[in-house]
């Protein structure tokens, strides 16, 4: 296994599990929203199962957004950025490492707490595992595209605006497809088709998001 | 002469948001010299340091290391290079002893062990407690345990005494002669005077 990979995977494990609290929030607002949608909207069970894979699959993204600001902002902020991009290791694996332990702290358990939350949308049982399936997959893309965004935002002080605006038009694809998923289950369609899809494209950015980003953070330390 | 280390600046030239910053900045360094960067806020001390660490490329001329230019050796001038910035490069939530770890397992490290590193620097008694607890001085002697552990050869050093008591610069001097004795090369900005012999200096002018 690569060398920078282990150790920023493990340092930035070490950093986050220092945070607990932090890790909270997104899921927290994740759960707020869910709690209070029947009560805004209707309790009834069959409206509300309607739509519960579209508003499950909205406030996970936000959840998702809400999270990035932290993924390389205390990094540049104390200087460990700049020693990191001068380590003599490949950056591509340390900024792999590091959205993935993002998505281990923020996409992973959003995830795995869906089905409580459908459950309170009355989700019909067909769409749990889907739900599941497409959140895991669909939240790793979002902190990979995520970290995009990012990092080209970093060196800007302010940035609540810009960061969505530039990661949303991305986000897009991710959320038709995951949201429509889920309710082609529902519906009893096969899924194949979007969560392939899904598939291709977490794959890709996989491969293609670390590149970018570490040409991203290479520009940010230049200010 | 294959062992010693030739670290030279050709005509270095950078410019910033349209401004020349500085132009025609050369030097060469041997084994076992010092060069001390100085000019007055403002006047690109730091940038001209983050050049040499390949953070930022320059405009023009070339920065060679054992003869070759850098950017073709990167992956190898980085393993012989150590930087430590104006910001220490240290995790706040992070104990003093985690931080020393992660990054020597990045850098090419010798065989001094974590708490003898913190034992000279005079932290070893704060070897667990959480950066965000240290004072500005505490934060700086953190950093500086980093030279202990380094294998590399050439130093950069962004004002390594600021915010250091008098204990701690003398300490540093010390290191820094050690590692000249080694055979290694130090490049650092300071605004006071070293008093260290044969120093070489880079006087940068405020640009405007």
């Amino acid at each position: 296994m690569n060398t920078g990979f282990t150790v920023i995977f493990r340092r930035d494990l070490l950093v986050a599990m220092r945070h607990r609290g932090d890790l909270a929030n997104p899921i927290i607002f994740f759960f707020i929203v869910i709690v209070l949608i029947p009560l805004g909207l209707t309790p009834e069970s069959s409206k509300l199962g309607e739509i519960a894979s579209g508003i499950l699959w909205v406030m996970a993204l936000l959840a998702s957004l809400l999270s990035l600001d932290s993924l390389f902002q205390n990094d540049y902020d104390d200087g460990t950025l700049e020693q990191i991009i001068i380590l003599p290791q490949p950056l591509y694996f340390m900024v792999l490492a590091k959205i993935i332990v993002h998505w281990l702290v923020t996409g992973l358990p959003l995830s795995l707490l869906a089905p409580i939350l459908g459950m309170m949308l009355s989700l019909s049982d067909e769409g749990y595992l889907v739900l599941v399936l497409s959140l895991l997959m669909g939240t790793a893309i979002l902190s990979l595209l995520g970290a995009v965004g990012a990092a080209l935002t970093l060196p800007l002080g302010k940035k609540a605006l810009l960061l969505p605006l530039i990661v949303m038009p991305l986000y897009m694809p991710v959320l038709i497809f995951g949201a429509n998923s889920v309710q082609l289950a529902v519906d009893g369609f096969s899924v194949i088709g979007p969560l392939a899809i899904m598939g291709s494209l977490l794959s890709l950015s996989l491969i293609v998001v670390p590149y970018v980003t570490a040409g991203a953070l290479r520009l940010s330390i230049q200010g | 002469m294959p062992d010693t280390n030739i670290f030279a600046l050709r005509n270095i030239e950078f410019h910033r948001n349209g401004n020349l910053l500085f132009s025609d900045i050369s030097t060469s360094l041997e084994s076992g010299d010092i060069l001390q960067i100085e000019g007055p806020n403002g006047s690109g001390k730091t940038t001209l340091l983050r050049l040499i660490t390949m953070a930022l490329s320059p405009c023009l001329g070339e920065i060679t290391w054992q003869g070759e230019n850098v950017t073709h050796i990167r992956e190898k001038y980085l393993k012989d290079v150590l930087f430590l910035g104006h910001q220490p490069g240290l995790n706040e939530s992070l104990s003093v002893e985690e931080n020393l770890i992660w990054w020597r397992r990045l850098n090419k490290s010798n065989s001094l062990t974590d708490s003898d590193a913190l034992k000279r620097t005079g932290l070893i008694g704060y070897k667990s407690i959480s950066c965000s607890h240290l004072s500005a001085g505490q934060l700086r002697r953190a950093a500086l345990a980093r030279l202990h552990v380094a294998e590399a050869k050439l130093w950069i050093l962004d004002e390594p005494f600021s915010a250091l008591d008098k204990e701690g610069s003398s300490e540093l001097k010390i290191l820094l002669l050690e590692h000249l004795s080694r055979g290694g090369i130090v490049v650092l900005s300071a605004h006071h005077d070293l008093e260290i012999k044969n120093m070489k200096r880079i006087s940068l002018v405020s640009s405007r």
